[in-house]
């Protein structure tokens, strides 16, 4: 069967050079970095040369990257982490109600510990008004967190004007930029902002490893105690094959990034242009030029997301809907609930995200496979 | 291999027991499309963070993967509590006893989830059902479990034509220690698994309790049918007509079991008698609604069959006349203990289940 695989945004497979790149980290330079002698020395090097590569793709310093287990830690790391290290200067964080769960359930056990979080409403593209920050912030805000570009929905939210506020009223920014990091250019020289998370296997790296971007001037607690690696910020022995292929993949999607832009985005109007041929009754979820270009989210009205998504896995086709929960059962997403879409459409919603090895020959053909099961549950 | 089992589309509903497991198995050996799909019609997550059926669900995964099937999870639980749970509280509060598992095969197991299957593109649904269907001529027969201990047809009575035509029941020929020795040889992860017991969304926990969680219990007094009073009860809705264990009133009188014969709502009393040859005990019929006709053809006003009024019970000879297409009268050859309102009432020719009802009323010796 024709395997097709349309969910990028969960994870990608590893690009070939990046599993190179790792390889002689498990069994030739295996020191532990921390040691003084040259085993230790020639990974430290390595690990370098990773950090080296995020921060240029970042545009930043090599100082200001910490590495952690991946776009979760890196989330709880700036969240948590600040918001334990300025309890003297207030307790209420602001962010939205579309973030990834990854930030929302950090602020809900926030809430727990005491502190006091706003969760702003977004529009039917799914974006934060800025006016609304502005009115959030009081004397006891301390951090704003809001995502650079939504996972399920793909929508951008102005990230430049909300940092200006964050800035204007000396409150902390961070951004959840995990879904953004080497699909979008991202310089943190320019953007007003303070924290930013990113995650290696959402592009064609290993799983398990991210990175939290902190400007010098957060002060922030670790979450994880002991030894003093990466300055103390995230103890424990560093994840080394997973750096040194998180730095490869880094190096490989800087290259060519607006060609990849272009081919996602005529995958994006491809597919979209064979519903329309066939009469399907759809509609696009998310902001129409706001978004990620990898990312499209549609709803198929008269479906079932559920119903879809087996249906497709069936016919070997890949793709997700908002969240699975537990017993693997869906749940409406909170993200297209906060979008306030009518029920129908958030009942029939499907996210298709693309990766660096889609064809426009696989677009035409799941576009064509969708047509042909509505046809078939008509 | 059978070239029209290869083009042969089957969801099987996977419990993750070793029924459903076996089922699957079958279906796969015999080269069907298989497809196994969890149901989860109930949480009952704990403090802890346990959940039955997340367990049950990885159990299911683990049987998928071995026999290379693909597998999938539906959430009926909105269903279920609609069509399902609500009827159940709702005859507690009408002193009846429900069945719960008629309920959940009629709306839920071959209705919502059979939809659910045939959206998949499936031709058949599967289950692990201890019964047999026979499609002929464009007719499904619905027979029992060749296992008689086990025979679920009991709880299958309300299907119609619709649904048992697009149904299998892959492990309805196989005694029970046969499934098991199947499930033992191929390795399945749930060969060695405890069947489950009682109502499913209660499982191994104390009924009463659960119970008091729903439905406010109201205690009063336990009375002979002479009027003597002889203790007190716990809320009409926790006893069932025929019921020996947990009265509480042992010893008393003659030193025979009591029974209990009778719950007045009204006055909230429950009544009991003493003697299991208590003439109270005894029926000679009842009255049936919520009928259910499997077979093509219509029975003729009056009619003889073979009746359960209880799972596992031995078939009894009655005689059925159709009142009117709501209400059948059941009439006994032998009189029956225990007939309880709520419970269904399956009607069999042999080897083959004719349909069912529930029952509503028990008839004394002149109402028959």
């Amino acid at each position: 069967m024709k395997e097709i695989y349309f969910d990028h945004a969960a994870t990608t497979p590893v690009h070939p050079e990046v599993v190179a790149a790792m390889l002689p980290y498990f069994t030739e330079v295996y020191g532990n970095p921390s040691s003084i002698h040259r085993f230790g020395r020639k990974v430290k090097t390595g690990i370098d040369k990773a950090r080296s590569n995020i921060a240029t793709s970042l545009h930043t310093e090599h100082s200001r990257i910490v590495f952690t287990s991946g776009g979760t830690e890196a989330d709880n790391l700036a969240i948590i982490g600040t918001a334990l290290a300025n309890r003297d200067r207030g307790n209420h964080i602001i962010t939205s109600s579309v973030e990834h769960h990854a930030v929302l359930h950090s602020c809900e056990h926030l809430e727990r510990l005491g502190f006091e979080v706003t969760y702003l409403p977004v529009d039917q593209t799914g974006r934060v008004n800025p006016d609304d920050i502005r009115k959030a912030i009081k004397n006891s805000t301390i951090l704003i967190s809001i995502m650079y570009g939504n996972n399920e929905v793909g929508t951008l939210q102005p990230i430049q004007e909300i940092g200006t506020i964050a800035r204007e009223n000396g409150v902390y920014m961070h951004t959840d930029a995990v879904q953004a990091f080497g699909i979008l250019p991202i310089n943190t020289s320019e953007l007003p902002i303070d924290m930013l998370s990113v995650s290696a296997h959402k592009i064609n790296g290993p799983k398990g490893m991210g990175a939290l971007y902190v400007s010098k001037d957060v002060r922030f607690a670790p979450l994880l105690y002991g030894g003093e690696q990466e300055k103390k910020r995230r103890a424990g022995t560093e994840n080394v094959p997973a750096i040194i292929g998180f730095g490869k993949a880094i190096e490989i999607s800087q290259v060519a990034m607006q060609e990849r832009q272009q081919k996602y985005v005529e995958i994006r109007e491809m597919m979209l242009s064979v519903w329309k041929q066939a009469g399907i009754d759809f509609c696009l979820n998310g902001h129409p030029t706001e978004y990620l270009p990898h990312i499209l989210n549609v709803s198929f009205i008269g479906q079932n997301t559920e119903t879809l998504l087996m249906n497709l896995d069936l016919e070997g086709i890949a793709c997700s809907s908002g969240s699975a929960c537990s017993a693997g059962s869906l749940e409406i997403s909170h993200v297209l609930k906060a979008m306030k879409l009518e029920e129908e459409r958030q009942r029939s919603a499907i996210r298709f995200s693309f990766g660096i090895n889609n064809t426009m020959e696989q677009a035409v053909y799941a576009a064509n496979k969708v047509v042909e099961i509505i046809n078939r549950l008509r | 291999m059978s070239q029209t089992n290869q083009n042969t589309r089957v969801v099987v509903g996977m419990s993750g027991g070793v029924d459903s497991s076996v089922a699957a198995l079958l279906l796969k050996q015999q080269g069907y499309d298989v497809i196994g799909i969890f149901m989860k019609n109930w949480d009952d997550t704990d403090e802890f963070g346990h959940c039955t059926a997340d367990e049950d669900y990885e159990d299911v995964r683990r049987v998928c993967d071995q026999i290379e099937i693909p597998y999938y999870t539906v959430n009926f639980e909105k269903e279920y509590w609609d069509k399902v749970f609500t009827y159940f509280l709702d005859e507690y509060k009408k002193g009846r006893t429900p069945n719960p598992d008629v309920m959940c095969n009629k709306e839920i197991k071959f209705k919502a989830f059979l939809e659910k299957a045939l959206s998949l593109g499936a031709d058949y649904l599967a289950t692990g059902h201890y019964a047999r269907v026979e499609h002929r001529n464009g007719e499904a027969h619905l027979l029992r479990g060749l296992d008689q201990n086990k025979d679920q047809t009991y709880f299958l009575n309300q299907l119609g034509q619709h649904q048992l035509i697009k149904s299998m029941f892959p492990i309805g020929h196989l005694q029970k220690p046969e499934v098991r020795k199947i499930a033992m040889e191929a390795g399945l992860a749930t060969a060695k698994k405890k069947d489950s017991t009682g109502i499913c969304f209660i499982g191994e926990r104390d009924f009463k309790e659960f119970l008091s969680h729903y439905l406010p219990a109201q205690p009063g007094e336990i009375q002979t049918l002479e009027g003597e009073v002889k203790g007190r009860h716990d809320g009409l809705m926790y006893y069932t007509l025929g019921q020996r264990q947990g009265l509480g009133i042992g010893g008393s009188g003659t030193g025979e079991p009591w029974f209990v014969v009778g719950k007045d709502l009204k006055q909230n009393v429950l009544y009991v008698t003493q003697g299991s040859t208590h003439p109270s005990l005894f029926s000679y019929g009842l009255l049936a609604s919520d009928l259910n006709w499997i077979p093509n053809e219509m029975p003729q006003q009056t009619f003889e069959c073979t009746a359960k009024f209880r799972y596992r019970q031995p078939d009894q000879k009655v005689q059925v006349e159709i009142l009117n297409e709501n209400c059948w009268k059941v009439v006994f050859e032998k009189p029956q203990k225990a007939i309880t309102p709520g419970q269904a009432v399956v009607f069999y020719n042999g080897e083959e289940c004719l349909g069912g009802g529930t029952i509503d009323q028990a008839l004394d010796k002149d109402e028959c």
